[in-house]
């Protein structure tokens, strides 16, 4: 496929060593470690059940099945932040690599993201386990979830562009995202109901809250068994398109900058 | 030796089909030549450097210096008034001090570094032996680093799988396939990394220094490919110190001195005017072309 040289697309000419650096990721996470690949659920599951059992004497009585609702909005916010955290530093991580040979540059975010991708399936994996445990109903409208998943990629892969080719030319973005992380975990109605919050305050969240738009959307679907309502859909794909433009302008503009300040 | 010459023969022509499956990778980075016979053409390169810019790495130096317009001074002209034009199946050497801009000029050609200004066109496949190993993750055995290092190449999976065991022959790693590369020597590492490289017959072959590691037997080995390659119409861009390396292995050569170009020609002419140059004691030529100063 031709294809101009430095566009996102170009990551896709590299589908082998998209292939190759998503498997290394996986590879060395749980290498020479006695339990592997089973942490990958393990670890979800030791904090949900953490979690449960500090908020769920405060919320059992407003929220059924409080451990379903805990784990759906942990699952989307640690793939996002996830995802966007691995793809900040995915360049200067990279600057030997990037100083010898001509690689797409898209290529060294987007193997991170696509990375957590798979750690999130395998969150998903914990997250059949505490439903089974839980005794909580399961629904059809749970199959539904990659529509939802599609948006929240789309949206890490902008904001992780974005994060990434920041970083290089400030090295405080790392801290500064930090602390947005934790703001922003503590907006996102994850451990509490959104009934708690101010009207005012409900609303700002649907509509000015991305990651709470898709933890919305996820929850009508595994949590209440119904479609997300249209608004908070349109609402989401608005943001993933909008974030992943403004991402991928940013680090065009930049790339061919990144080897004179790494 | 000469049956296993005739025998590597063969193998370059049944790959070259299997290159093929290689380069649609790069397909897209292979440019339009002005004229066909060349495979590489640079017209008026300028390269700039900002030596400023490793003490402005966060936001509080950034406002500072934007207040006070202290932002992008002190340019450093790595390479300028560069032109070249490359026809293909030639071998040229780059000869020239530390600090010439040899080694950007090559990182220029293989699409690391953009131009500050000019044009770099280049009309094949390249392979930039310009430190050996990019790539090579030491945590990961050999046999998975070929796969990582080869897909970073721009090789595709199944070419390397055909390659395989090629690359484990001509590294002489057979028994050290599964362990862990963090756990080799650095000759090894060499071997792992020059053999990978060296899988597929490039248009273009850039070697910056790679000769100069390794003991001799390797030493040999390399000079060796590299006389094989060119036979097969490879172009060799190379660069090197050790000037009998340069007159044996190019036709032509090129003399860098602080970004500009002093001369160029055949190799031995070339090498005999850096040589006198260097062993006098006042500068003959490079008094005739000004020191590297700044342009607007």
């Amino acid at each position: 496929m031709k294809v101009k040289s430095g566009s996102f697309l170009e990551v896709f000419n590299y589908k082998d060593l998209l292939n190759q650096l998503v498997s290394r990721d996986l590879k060395l996470k749980y290498r020479r470690s006695f339990l592997g690949y089973v942490w990958s659920i393990l670890n979800p599951l030791l904090i949900m059940i953490v979690m449960v059992i500090v908020f769920s004497k405060m919320f059992n009585r407003s929220i059924p099945h409080f451990p379903v609702y805990l784990f759906a909005g942990r699952t989307m916010y640690e793939f996002v932040i996830g995802a966007c955290g691995k793809a900040l530093g995915s360049i200067t991580d990279n600057t030997s690599l990037l100083k010898k040979t001509y690689v797409s540059k898209f290529m060294f975010p987007f193997s991170k993201i696509v990375s957590s991708l798979v750690d999130y399936l395998f969150s998903l994996g914990a997250f059949l386990i505490v439903i089974v445990f839980t005794r909580s109903p399961f629904y059809w409208t749970m199959l539904l979830f990659p529509f939802v998943f599609i948006q929240a990629f789309v949206f890490a892969c902008g904001l992780g562009f974005f994060l990434a080719q920041l970083h290089v030319f400030f090295r405080d973005t790392r801290y500064i995202w930090n602390a947005v992380t934790t703001m922003w975990m503590y907006c996102s109605a994850i451990f509490y109901p959104i009934s708690m919050l101010p009207a005012w305050l409900q609303t700002l969240l649907d509509y000015f809250n991305p990651l709470y738009i898709y933890i919305k959307q996820f929850r009508a679907l595994v949590h209440t068994g119904q479609l997300p309502d249209l608004t908070s859909i349109g609402l989401g794909c608005l943001y993933a398109l909008l974030m992943f433009a403004i991402g991928v302008f940013f680090f065009r503009k930049n790339q061919d900058r990144f080897i004179l300040y790494i | 030796m000469s049956s296993a010459d005739n025998n590597n023969e063969n193998n370059i022509e049944n790959s070259t089909e299997i290159s093929k499956v290689y380069a649609s990778n790069m397909q897209n980075l292979i440019d339009e030549m002005d004229d066909d016979s060349n495979v590489i053409e640079i017209h008026d390169v300028m390269i700039r450097f900002n030596k400023n810019n490793l003490k402005v790495d966060n936001l509080k130096e950034y406002f500072v210096r934007l207040v006070t317009r202290q932002l992008m001074f002190q340019e450093f002209i790595a390479l300028q008034d560069i032109n070249l034009e490359v026809k293909r199946g030639e071998s040229w050497g780059f000869v020239g001090t530390n600090g010439a801009g040899k080694s950007t000029l090559l990182k220029v050609i293989s699409r690391i570094l953009k131009p500050s200004r000019g044009t770099v066109k280049v009309g094949g496949t390249v392979a930039a032996l310009i430190e050996l190993g990019a790539g090579i993750d030491p945590q990961l055995t050999a046999r998975e680093n070929i796969y990582l290092n080869g897909t970073l190449l721009g090789y595709s999976k199944a070419f390397i799988e055909s390659k395989f065991d090629e690359i484990v022959e001509f590294s002489e790693l057979q028994e050290f396939l599964d362990s862990p590369v963090k756990n080799f020597s650095s000759g090894m590492k060499t071997r792992l990394a020059f053999s990978i490289a060296t899988a597929v017959d490039p248009d273009i072959l850039i070697a910056d220094e790679i000769l100069s590691v390794g003991d001799m037997k390797f030493r040999k080995k390399c000079s060796k490919k590299m006389t094989l390659m060119m036979r097969n119409g490879t172009t060799l861009l190379y660069v090197s110190h050790n000037l009998g390396a340069i007159r044996r292995q190019c036709q032509k050569a090129m003399w860098l001195d602080h970004g500009r170009i002093i001369m160029t020609g055949d190799s031995d002419v070339v090498c005999d005017a850096f040589e006198t140059e260097m062993d006098s004691d006042e500068p003959i030529l490079l008094a005739k072309n000004p020191a590297n100063t700044a342009v607007k």
